[in-house]
């Protein structure tokens, strides 16, 4: 026995950016889609809408999040961080100025997923996650340290078809150093940025 | 090093250096907010969303199309096909060539390839017009299809004017003491701008107007007048911003139904292509089969230079993939044959794409090069400075500046290329085998008549306006730059805008020749400008505007050899036992003129470089022959380089000048991926003894070679 | 996309009443694949039950050392989960090279299990596909086919499975545990599959892809203690360096005492329409003396089943290697 037919619409409230939004939607309406179409929140980027390119990135409950692939009434209670919202007034975050300052970026159009993506490396990081290219994942191991390589690992969810990613791993290093200088000590200049010079 | 003797005409006694001087993009807090607004992203009231329809099978014709039940669909407004749409014409010259069929858009009922539009779904939201153009019962009748590229194959033939030639290739390589003839293969190849093709389309008070993204907006103002048959002056297109371009963002047929629609609705219409869609009508660069012989003297001396490159069109317009052109300017030889030569099938029309020619070309040419060094036991730089010309090899004209020798000796330098081990697969580190590769690279510098004007605004600052495109090259900002220089004054002062059909002709973003075709023509003005203002007290409230064309200036220019040259080292990291590799470290050193912006540049052209890296190991766009079709047309499907596949990459330039340019500029925009693909399948070839002549060099096509080598008598493997 | 109704549920006996046996309702976990087949036309249903919220986000040891891990548990949860790593640390290796960053968070350990697979050929609705649309044939056998299944498959489908981390939970017996609406006047019933049986055999029903009943909700999976599992690797390697699909992948686990192997574990990915337990392998491997010969018969007993198309074969090699080189890496370690 099915049961009743649901609507297919609802009216939901968003929290973006500290903000309130409330408005119907189609449920086939992705949180990218009502940003974009519904709110004039143009920062996120539709890139393949596929959950194939990472420029759509933002920040659901403090985690990087493809939002093409999250339907926008699924969202509902949600917090959401756009790249609207990173900027404090007319300060940028040091991410945003890394990213501008090292030319992290040619056209653009992956830069705020670029941008949202590395705010989520930097929390995820904190927290002590390895990744793919981390030697050693077990606890005892320790948190491994941000080199250039897990820089890349982690931000290869974010295509660029500009070919900026070398700049955008700078940036994102030179973010991490200033957001906190402190901590990073003797880790963060480890054989690997020795072993990448060129010449 | 980035600084650059002095230009023929003297620059502006105030100049306030900036050309030459790094600066971060003058849009650049736009873009890291995403304040930034690209062509799907300005708001237009009572906005109506359209959805391409395309067709799934690969020949034959429309048989119908069930438009009732689309209508009856929620919020569909309407269904625009050949049944119903507007006649448009297509026989017209447009800035860039005739016009292609291809904008013929719903005109006829007959489908020349997989993709080919067969209507458009207009409704009130996007997912309504999706839902109803994916429900579109659209029938065919089918006709047997031919989409399969190979060698040699059956009905390729040589356009008109596509064979150079001097003296007898035969004749010579009988004479050489060594002969290379080598097969090398690249495959389709997709554009991929991050930003999906879309426009919007309305008209107002009498005029159409077009918010797009493309990569010249007078180009797509004047193809969409003379489509439409519309004057000029009622068209105005604008591309402020640009997600992303590489050959792809001309015109196409989405703006055609756009417009069609908007037309028909009298309302403002979107149609924003999905990732598929681009994939399927925005073009792409064809493969290529290509065939290099090579004869040379036991001292390295060529004798013979013969390159034919096959590559593949559609039915209705030939459009020419011009690999052959490569060494036409690159390499002396007595005797020097160059083909480029095409198969008719039916599949959708290839285009422009980063490097048109040179980036295929540099491919087989430069790996040909490499086994020829590998033949003689000559170093590889030593064999292309013993064959560096002294004038055009085929043409005997002057070169306008090249300084390729000192490429190979700043990077040979820099990459420690001096006592390489020339012996293949003598280094290892854990499962890597490790290797070294060197390759040439070169593409036109050229230069096109631009209109530009410059006003002394009251307030002291000035505003440049040009029909300019930035598509994240940084044209705007290095504009800006040379606005400054010229006027005398500050970056800051100058307000540079783009991208509107209503500041009149001007080149498009291609070809390398945007920032030095609009950069004359903003000079010029600039010129002018201060020479009228000179004459002034004040500057009044309107301000003092000059506006110059140099289509007079550009074709006085003499007739040269003009390019941009460099070397590239790659060094590449390979497992044979599971067929990755990586490339560990990039390095290009180049001769491509004065450098108006070093950051910019140097992303540029370590973009194009990235984008070497993608066509030597990832990119290539499977159809299937059953449907004529793609399979997996997707960033899943279709890959490019991901931010691990990037190593550090170095890009450096000499700062030497074209000397007939005002600036001397010669042009970075595709350079860096000439060359390359070569450079790291050299590199290969010296981690792993095994040439790979098909791209790209994937895991299979390692783990099949090392299997190959495995046996005996078996060293080398090609696909073609 | 279809229009289609949706419903949050925050506790399971809801979740199984509400998608009920509708044929036309699908759970929505964290929507990566789905909301993508959505898109692409593959998936059209009429209903999404939204379980994304249900209290099924834990892991937790079980006596002995296994652990119970909820279906909802994201996989970036998974894969940074401390006793996850010190356990059974392919497991988290191979969560951790699946996708990006941005859907490890939002995928879901549930849904991991019911991911589809990523052949062009299935994915795109204007082609034949026998698991999209039965009957309507399978292109990849004599098309584009270079990253088809070694194992298990048939004319009628030649795909592969694309989970990372289903590799490493079949090397460790993962069990998964459902539960359903079909208990005594439709309450919840609960049950449990182990990931062998989990995953129907291709056959000719390529289009029945798990052997759970209709509308059973994924509760979560029960990894029992395995001490092999301690020294674990899980190796993809793909067509790029990351954010790519498998070509082919291992997880292996090594445990030698004297130089003899007393357990060892050996899944492959990429290989079958199922993450493929090397279990042939496994048989040659155990008891015997730990070296590199001894590793190569190994693969070459699993690799002896294969079956390869025009363009598939590297994998054989490729799996070959991967079975030496990995369990090599495992024995160095071991012995440090």
């Amino acid at each position: 026995m099915a049961p009743a037919p649901l609507s297919t619409h609802s009216a939901i409230t968003l929290h973006i950016n500290g903000e309130k939004y409330t408005l119907p939607v189609d449920h086939r309406t992705t949180l990218l889609d009502a940003l974009r179409e519904r709110l004039d929140l143009t920062g996120t980027k539709k890139g393949c809408d596929q959950g194939q390119c990472g420029a759509c990135t933002v920040l659901v409950d403090g985690r990087r999040t493809v939002s093409c692939l999250q339907l926008a009434v699924a969202a509902e209670g949600r917090e959401i961080t756009t790249v609207e919202g990173v900027a404090e007034g007319d300060e940028l975050h040091p991410v945003q100025q890394a990213f501008l300052d090292l030319d992290g970026f040619q056209c653009g159009y992956c830069t705020p997923g670029q941008i949202c993506s590395a705010l989520g490396v930097l929390e995820e990081h904190a927290a002590g996650w390895p990744s793919a290219v981390t030697d050693d994942v077990r606890p005892e191991a320790g948190p491994p340290p941000l080199t250039p390589e897990e820089i890349r690992e982690r931000m290869s969810g974010n295509l660029c078809r500009c070919g900026a990613y070398v700049s955008i791993v700078r940036a994102v290093a030179a973010a991490a150093e200033s957001a906190d200088a402190a901590a990073q000590d003797s880790h963060s200049h480890d054989s690997h940025d020795t072993k990448e010079q060129v010449a | 090093m980035t600084t650059a003797p002095t230009a023929p005409t003297p620059p502006a006694a105030t100049t306030t250096g900036a050309v030459g001087t790094a600066r971060s993009r003058v849009e650049g807090v736009e873009k890291v907010t995403g304040s930034a607004r690209y062509a799907s992203e300005l708001p237009f009231t009572d906005l109506a969303h359209g959805w391409m329809v395309l067709s799934t099978v690969a020949r034959g014709r429309v048989h119908a199309i069930d438009t009732e039940s689309a209508l009856a669909m929620p919020g569909v407004l309407t269904v625009v096909h050949h049944g119903n749409a507007p006649r448009v014409n297509t026989d017209y010259v447009g800035q860039l060539g005739p016009a292609d069929p291809t904008l013929g858009v719903f005109q006829s009922d007959r489908i020349p390839h997989v993709g080919w539009p067969v209507a458009l779904v207009v409704a009130e939201t996007s997912e309504q017009a999706r839902e109803a153009a994916e429900a579109l019962d659209v029938t065919y009748e089918t006709q047997p299809h031919d989409t399969a590229f190979h060698a040699d194959r059956p009905g390729t033939y040589t356009p008109e004017n596509a064979e150079v030639s001097k003296g007898d290739v035969e004749a010579e390589l009988a004479a050489s003491a060594v002969v290379v003839d080598a097969r090398y293969t690249t495959p389709e190849q997709h554009h991929s701008a991050m930003e999906p093709h879309a426009a919007t389309a309305r008209w107002d008070a009498g005029r159409l107007e077009l918010v797009d993204s493309n990569q010249g907006s007078m180009w797509v103002a004047d193809e969409l007048a003379k489509l439409f048959s519309l004057d000029l002056s009622a068209v105005r297109v604008r591309s402020e911003h640009v997600g992303g371009a590489f050959g792809s963002k001309g015109v196409r047929p989405h703006h055609v139904a756009a417009v069609m629609a908007a037309t028909e609705l009298q309302r403002p219409v979107r149609v924003a292509l999905t990732r598929r869609q681009v994939f399927a009508i925005t073009g792409y660069r064809s493969p290529t089969a290509q065939r290099v012989r090579l004869g040379a003297e036991p001292d390295g001396r060529l004798r013979a230079f013969e390159h034919v490159a096959q590559c593949s069109t559609s039915t209705v317009r030939e459009f020419i993939e011009n690999s052959a052109l490569y060494g036409r300017v690159l390499y002396e030889a007595d005797a020097h044959r160059t083909v480029n030569t095409v198969t008719r099938l039916d599949i959708p029309t290839p285009t422009f794409l980063r490097a048109p020619g040179e980036a295929p070309g540099s491919f087989a040419v430069e790996s040909a090069l490499d086994e020829l060094a590998e033949r003689l036991g000559i170093d590889p730089i030593a064999l292309r400075v013993r064959n560096e010309p002294d004038v055009g090899p085929v043409s005997g004209l002057p070169f306008a500046g090249r300084n390729l020798l000192a490429c190979y000796e700043e990077g040979a330098r820099r990459f420690g290329w001096a006592g390489r081990d020339p012996r293949p697969r003598t280094r290892r580190e854990g499962r890597w085998l490790l290797g070294t590769g060197v390759a040439a690279c070169a593409f036109p510098s050229g230069v096109a008549p631009s209109t530009a004007s410059v006003t002394a605004e009251a307030d002291g600052t000035y505003t440049v306006r040009i029909t300019a495109a930035d598509v994240g090259t940084g044209a705007r900002t290095a504009l800006t730059q040379i606005a400054a220089d010229e006027l005398g004054t500050t970056p800051e002062r100058v307000r540079v805008r783009i991208a509107d059909s209503d500041f009149g002709p001007a080149w498009v973003s291609g070809g390398s020749m945007g920032t030095r075709s609009w950069g004359w023509a903003v000079i010029a003005a600039s010129r002018e400008l201060r020479e009228r203002v000179a004459l002034l007290t004040d500057i009044p409230a309107e301000g003092v505007t000059a506006r110059v064309n140099t289509a007079d200036l550009v074709a006085s220019l003499a007739q040269k050899e003009r390019y941009s040259y460099g070397a590239q080292f790659a060094e590449a990291a390979v497992d044979v036992t599971t067929g990755e590799v990586r490339v560990r470290r990039l390095l290009g050193v180049f001769d491509a003129g004065r450098i108006v912006n070093p950051l910019t540049t140097r992303s540029q052209l370590v973009g194009g470089m990235t984008w070497g890296i993608s066509m030597a190991l990832h990119e290539e766009a499977v159809r299937d022959q059953e449907t004529g079709g793609h399979v997996g047309a997707d960033f899943a499907g279709y890959h490019f380089a991901a931010n691990a596949d990037v190593p550090v990459i170095e890009a450096d330039w000499l700062g030497e000048v074209d000397p007939d340019d005002p600036i001397g500029i010669k042009g970075v925009g595709e350079i860096g991926i000439v060359g390359t693909a070569a450079a790291i399948a050299n590199a290969v070839w010296h981690a792993t003894g095994v040439r790979h002549r098909d791209l790209p060099i994937r895991p299979d096509r390692v783990l099949l070679a090392e299997g190959d080598a495995q046996a005996p008598d078996r060293g080398d493997r090609t696909d073609a | 996309m279809r229009e289609f109704g949706y419903q949050k549920v925050l506790d399971v006996p809801d979740a199984v009443a509400a998608l009920g046996a509708d044929p036309d309702a699908r759970f929505l976990g964290g929507g990566t694949n789905l909301v993508d087949l959505m898109k692409s036309g593959v998936e059209r249903p009429a209903r999404l039950v939204d379980v994304r919220d249900l209290p099924l986000d834990r892991i937790e040891p079980t006596p002995g050392g296994g652990l119970r891990i909820g279906a909802t548990v994201t996989n970036s949860d998974l894969a940074a989960h401390p006793d996850v790593r010190r356990r059974y640390p392919a497991l988290a290796q191979a969560v951790l090279a699946g996708a990006s960053g941005q859907l490890r968070n939002m995928a879901t350990v549930g849904g991991n299990l019911l991911q589809r697979t990523r052949c062009g050929y299935f994915t795109d609705v204007t082609k034949a596909c026998n698991k999209r649309n039965p009957g309507s044939g399978c292109p990849a056998v004599e098309g584009e086919h270079r990253n088809a299944a070694l194992f298990g498959a048939s004319r009628h489908c030649v795909a592969v499975h694309p989970s990372d981390m289903g590799v490493a939970l079949a090397a460790f017996d993962a069990v998964v545990h459902y539960e359903t609406a079909d208990g005594p006047g439709g309450t919840p019933r609960e049950g449990e599959l182990a990931l062998d049986a989990f995953y129907l055999p291709v056959g000719d029903t390529p289009h029945l892809e798990t052997a759970l009943p209709p509308g059973a909700l994924i509760t979560g999976v029960t990894l029992p203690p395995a001490p092999v599992a301690a020294h674990s690797r899980y190796r993809k390697v793909r067509e790029r360096a990351s954010y790519a699909f498998a070509i082919g992948s291992l997880t292996a686990a090594l445990d030698v005492e004297d130089g003899i192997v007393r357990d060892a574990r050996l899944a492959f990915g990429a290989v079958a329409s199922r993450p493929w337990r090397a279990r042939a392998a496994e048989r040659a491997l155990i008891g015997g003396p730990a070296d590199g010969d001894a590793y190569a018969a190994a693969a070459d007993a699993e690799l002896a089943a294969a079956e390869t198309l025009r363009d598939n074969a590297y994998k054989v090699p490729l799996m070959r290697n991967l079975v030496v080189a990995q369990l090599t890496e495992l024995e160095q370690e071991a012995r440090r």
